[in-house]
């Protein structure tokens, strides 16, 4: 990767500008621009909407500080991002090993149809379809009740759990995706000679397969985690009451209060610890990679 | 170290037989080498030894006991890769240190080992770099290393030398050939080229289709022969194809050529006789001389390649192309379309027993081979 990158600089960024170009200014009309635009409303103490008195401020920075119940629940979030990267990982890497390694062919195909299905439905219908089977009298109640002799009570709907398993059932495929890249990557020699220095398969995996796809495992945590931490709309719709957290506060102010400029202010601060965070485990992940 | 002994091994991948009842015992300590065209199992052979695959039927014996139910890491092998399938997220030194740290042994034990290793394939400075920085000799160096610092029973080489240029590939050939008599160990090496097999090797087995056409000392193979593949694969052969009478055969123009050696063949069958081309003596002629001994012919040269110390001659004869190599001793030489007398001894004529389904047509031996050859690479 590294001596990659040093050829790459080597040649210069010259001839490269053409292919960079469309997605520079795309990404400035589409992201810089609305988002100066939210960087400049974190600062003002009301919208200038309807002809309304505003002024600059650092108030809605401070109520950061100030109300303990922001970081709280920023720490729920951070908590829940943890959370749901780590069933990701448990559930996403060992599907993408046996996509890689075990299955060859049609049965593969099939297989990975089935992981990158929840890519392709709505995000809403998902969430509304975990709500069908969750709760009390929904699909998982009724299919237990009908199969175990005795009677017993599934309201998973407005909890924690529910929150968890739908985020898990909407990022999983992205742990699969970069894990399987990474692992079909390895030569099978590599493993066959592993095994042949004596290594058991379960050496050959933590020795070799694992800090050889490394890079996936990373990838597919940053790509989990970071929206998950902000995330909305499953914590509102599966969580219920108990969905209160950091992003759907942020949504909050954008919807039902109309704070705007709070709810710019607690999106940057969640972006600056964002990347406070993955700047500090780059050292360490890039070791391990 | 132990011997290695495969009893009527077969292995099919769906309707293909990959290895069909081939038996082979590699002795103790022996440097054999397996021969053969692309396709013609050896790759599948090895991975039945080494464990990563399983037989269909027949038994794999190493050191005397049945490996049928020890998995790969109990079988006590070092395998060279092709590839050479260095893992790249180590260093060079931690590549070679895996067989032993994953049985756990103290570390220090293990630098000394490994420095060991190293020092023994040359490479007792480049520890810590990463297998991405080293060239493809060293590579092959390390995937050694790698292999025989565990102290293996039995080594297995997957064509290691495939990716080399010549002039490295010969220093292998030395070192490898160095290093296996240092340790003793005894060596499985897969080989597409003949010339590696014939110089390093105590016994060859050549594999066509599966099967094991035959098995030997390089001598024994190269100067008898069993088969007109074997023939022409490990060397180049002039083949000649007619009825045997006994002493030799008769082509179907009426020449007899004598033989004495090779197969018996009972007078009236199918058989053909192998000659090298440096068995061959050439001289300048027309007509066959009077008293003319046995296995004469005449022909034209119809091309001739200088090597410096030798030359080829191509002889054409009744539709048939013999080639005939003559050391560069000074003597006078022949020009293309030159008639030329050929003759050789009884002595140098190997003769075979035809073999089911071979095709019958006028091949001359070098054509056959080019065309395994071709398949080879
Ligand atoms: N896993 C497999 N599935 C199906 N067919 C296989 C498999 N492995 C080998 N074969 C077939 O078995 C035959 C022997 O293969 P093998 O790899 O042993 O050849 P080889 O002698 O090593 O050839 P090469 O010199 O090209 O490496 C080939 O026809 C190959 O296509
Ligand atoms: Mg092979």
């Amino acid at each position: 990767m590294a001596d990659q990158l040093a050829i790459g600089s080597r040649r210069g960024l010259k001839p490269a500008l053409p292919l960079l170009l469309p997605a520079y200014l795309w990404l400035t009309v589409a992201i810089f621009l609305p988002l100066s635009a939210m960087v400049f409303f974190s600062f003002m103490t009301d919208l200038p909407l309807a002809g309304k008195e505003w002024s600059f401020t650092l108030g809605n920075y401070a109520a950061f500080f100030s109300q303990s119940l922001y970081s709280t629940l920023l720490l729920s979030s951070l908590r829940l991002g943890l959370e749901v990267t780590l069933w990701c990982v448990v559930i996403g890497y060992p599907a993408a090993y046996v996509l890689a390694k075990v299955l060859k062919g049609r049965s593969r195909e099939a297989i990975f149809l089935l992981v990158i299905l929840p890519f392709w439905s709505n995000g809403l219908v998902r969430i509304f379809s975990w709500a069908m089977v969750l709760r009390e009298g929904g699909i998982l109640d009724t299919a237990l009740n009908a199969v175990l002799p005795f009677k017993i009570n599934i309201d998973l709907m407005y909890s924690y759990p529910a929150v968890i398993i739908g985020l898990v059932h909407s990022y999983v495929p992205y742990m699969v995706l970069t894990c399987y890249l990474t692992l079909q990557a390895i030569d099978d020699s590599l493993i066959e000679a592993g095994r042949s220095l004596g290594a058991s398969r379960r050496q050959v995996l933590w020795r070799v397969i694992i800090p050889l796809s490394m890079p996936g495992l990373i990838a597919g945590a940053a790509l989990i985690f970071v929206p998950v931490v902000g995330s909305f709309m499953e914590p509102r719709i599966l969580g219920g009451r108990t969905g209160t957290f950091y992003g759907t506060v942020i949504e909050d102010q954008f919807v039902a209060v109309f704070n705007w400029p709070l709810g710019a202010a607690l999106s940057f601060i969640l972006l600056a610890v964002v990347l406070i965070i993955l700047a500090l485990a780059a050292p360490v992940l890039r070791r391990a990679a | 170290m132990a011997g290695v002994q495969v009893a009527n091994v077969s292995r099919s991948f769906g309707a293909h037989r990959a290895l069909d009842d081939v038996s082979i015992d590699f002795a103790d300590g022996g440097f054999y080498a397996l021969l053969g065209p692309s396709g013609s199992g050896k790759t599948t052979l090895l991975r039945q030894i080494a464990g990563f695959d399983f037989p269909d039927a027949g038994s794999i014996a190493i050191g005397g006991e049945s490996v049928e139910r020890v998995p790969v890491e109990k079988r006590r092998i070092g395998m060279v890769f092709q590839n050479y399938a260095l893992f790249p997220n180590m260093s060079v030194a931690d590549n070679v240190a895996f067989g032993l740290s994953v049985r756990g042994e103290p570390k220090a034990t293990i630098a000394m080992e490994v420095q060991r290793a190293l020092d023994l394939v040359q490479l007792g400075k480049l520890g810590g770099r990463r297998p991405h920085q080293l060239s493809g000799g060293q590579r092959q160096r390390v995937a050694l290393a790698r292999a025989i610092v565990t102290k293996p029973r039995v080594l297995l080489l997957d064509e290691p030398l495939g990716a080399l240029d010549k002039a490295l590939r010969v220093d292998m050939q030395i070192e490898l050939k160095r290093i296996q008599r240092e340790i003793g160990i005894t060596t499985i090496f897969v080989t597409h080229d003949q010339e590696e097999a014939l110089t390093m090797s105590d016994r060859i087995g050549i594999l066509r289709d599966g099967r094991l056409v035959q098995e030997g000392s390089p001598e024994e193979i190269y100067d008898r022969p069993q088969s007109e593949f074997a023939a022409t694969f490990l060397g180049d052969a002039n083949i000649f194809r007619g009825d045997a009478t006994g002493s030799g055969i008769k082509l179907p123009d009426g020449t007899t050529i004598a033989a004495s050696t090779g197969a018996s063949v009972p007078a009236g069958a199918k058989a053909s006789c192998a000659v090298r081309p440096e068995r061959i003596r050439i001289s300048p002629g027309a007509a066959k001389p009077d008293q003319a001994t046995a296995n004469t012919l005449t022909g034209q040269i119809s091309k001739r390649i200088f090597a410096g110390n030798n030359s080829t001659y191509f002889v054409d004869r009744d539709g048939q192309t013999l080639k005939v190599i003559v050391q560069n001793t000074g003597a006078e030489r022949l020009a293309e379309g030159q008639p030329v007398v050929l003759n050789w001894s009884p002595d140098s004529t190997v003769l075979i027993a035809a073999e089911l389904g071979e095709p019958r047509g006028q091949i001359s031996g070098m054509l056959s081979r080019k065309i395994t050859c071709s398949r080879g690479w």
